[in-house]
């Protein structure tokens, strides 16, 4: 169910992905993580307008066994929850890059965007 | 325990081969998963799926007092089991705590007692206990190491073991068994199962465990069979409304709080734990194992607290989200007072609370056919 991980996205320790649009950015959980955790059944998420902190803790995400935090990857304001996940948690599974987004965020001036790894780094990090 | 530390089930390598991940498991190395815990939980309800309960313990009492060191030392009643048949059953504690929850088998070398993995050497030792004290003219053999146990499980099971068999399975009632051949391998075929599901239990020998395993697998191919690891068959039993020692069962707990009052057959003579259990059914217990179903949105686990009317009064033994009802279910003690189907509870989750309601188990019970 691996996808591999997309050039064009900036990827943080947690195994948190990123798209940046301008001032915009996407964020999910990568195909690692996803694999790592198996099926997913919740995603906890805070309010649109919630300020999250990089690296901070910001919400919880259910596997059917275990509750794990999820980081925020980059500072922000969260603008949009993906809604679809609450009936469908499942597409942070099959499409982990795509609709199973989490959250969308207006980025901070000092996002840390920059600590991030790119793909390749994030590929070289996971491997063995 | 490191991975290297842990015991290896006889289908170790099978697991390895089908790329299970592989977890620690009361001291073994065992697959809580093949594809996904979805999609071999919706395998086991739709067609059928595979276990390997190598890791459980079998204890055979043999003996002339066979049957009354296993009336003794049991809850239930195997004085009322005829050849072949099973019963479901718990050893207690002289305070009626539940030491296991086990299948106690009636067979042709004398009772066989089935136990969690867990607790296999607890179990042991008590009975040993049991019986020197009791001077009962019975032997024990723990045949755990040399006994493997694979569980063909849903409603395609049957229709696969007859392809392996000549046992008239038809004439194989529910919790019955009979020893014969599977795919040239000798079995003792049960028809017991932890899955609510139509479904089998066969012990064999461990060094023909391998060859067991692939035969179901290559002959499944056509049933639909998938491998199923441990965390199918956690969600697979909560959905069935069974207990898990570990979560509803423990030693604090007696049998009538954990809606198994019916297994505990007092009229039957002295065993033990019967005074202190005697007592209880006389009185009543003071809390009672309840279904929830969340109705607002959240997983309740084992250890979350219920709160009633404001007061923390209560917990969560078991939760997850369940595939078949697309629902969050759990399992919880409630003081006796507060357990009625429908009444709400809140469960509380990061410290906040959620509304659940009460329903009664089992969540899902299995299609039936009609009555001719």
């Amino acid at each position: 169910m691996s996808s591999t991980h997309p050039d064009d996205l900036r990827y943080s320790k947690e195994h948190e992905w990123v798209r940046v649009d301008g001032a915009q950015a996407t964020i999910g959980i990568t195909s690692f993580a996803a694999d790592e955790l198996g099926d997913i059944v919740f995603v906890e998420l805070p309010e649109p307008g919630t300020r999250i902190s990089q690296f901070g803790a910001f919400g919880v995400i259910e596997s059917v066994k275990a509750v794990s935090d999820l980081y925020a990857p980059v500072s922000g304001e969260v603008t949009e929850l993906n809604e679809a996940l609450r009936d469908r948690p499942e597409l942070v599974n099959s499409d982990p890059y795509g609709e199973g987004w989490i959250a969308r965020v207006s980025l901070a001036e000092e996002s840390g965007l920059d600590g991030l790894m790119d793909a390749d780094a994030y590929r070289e990090s996971t491997a063995g | 325990m490191t991975v290297g530390e842990l015991r290896r089930t006889p289908l170790h390598d099978q697991h390895e081969a089908l790329g299970a991940r592989m977890v620690p498991f009361a001291g073994w190395a065992m697959p809580v998963q093949y594809g996904g815990i979805v999609d071999e939980h919706r395998t086991v309800r739709s067609a059928v799926g595979l276990f390997d309960l190598s890791h459980m313990g079998e204890i055979l009492v043999a003996g002339p007092e066979a049957l009354a060191f296993t009336r003794y030392a049991v809850a239930s009643d195997p004085g009322t089991l005829e050849p072949g048949q099973a019963q479901y059953s718990m050893l207690c504690a002289e305070d009626g705590g539940i030491i296991d929850d086990l299948i106690v088998y009636r067979t042709d070398e004398g009772y066989l007692v089935v136990c969690n993995a867990a607790n296999r050497d607890a179990v042991v030792a008590h009975l040993e206990a049991l019986r020197g004290r009791g001077d009962f003219d019975t032997r024990l053999e723990d045949r755990s190491d040399r006994t493997a146990l694979l569980a063909p499980q849903g409603p395609n099971a049957a229709a696969l073991l007859a392809d392996l068999t000549d046992l008239d399975l038809g004439a194989l009632g529910y919790y019955r068994s009979l020893r014969g051949e599977v795919a040239g391998i000798e079995c003792l075929v049960a028809r017991t199962g932890y899955t609510g599901e139509d479904g089998f239990e066969l012990f064999c020998d461990a060094r023909r465990a391998p060859a067991l395993w692939d035969a179901l697998m290559a002959a499944g191919e056509r049933h639909g069979l998938k491998p199923a690891g441990l965390g199918a068959r956690d969600t697979l039993r909560l959905e069935a409304g069974m207990p898990l020692y570990g979560n509803e069962l423990t030693r604090e707990v007696n049998p009538y709080e954990a809606n198994l009052g019916r297994v505990v057959k007092l009229e039957k003579g002295e065993f033990v734990g019967r005074a202190a259990l005697a007592s209880v059914q006389q009185t009543g217990p003071q809390r009672k194992l309840v279904g929830l179903v969340m109705r607002d949105n959240a997983v309740a686990r084992g250890g979350y607290p219920i709160r009633i009317d404001g007061e923390e009064a209560g917990v969560v033994t078991s939760g997850t989200a369940s595939p078949t009802l697309g629902e969050k279910i759990a399992m919880a003690y409630v003081p006796v007072a507060a357990a009625a189907p429908g009444a709400d509870v809140e469960v509380i989750v990061r410290e906040r609370p959620y509304r659940a309601e009460q329903v009664k188990l089992p969540f899902y019970k299995r299609p039936r056919p009609e009555a001719g």
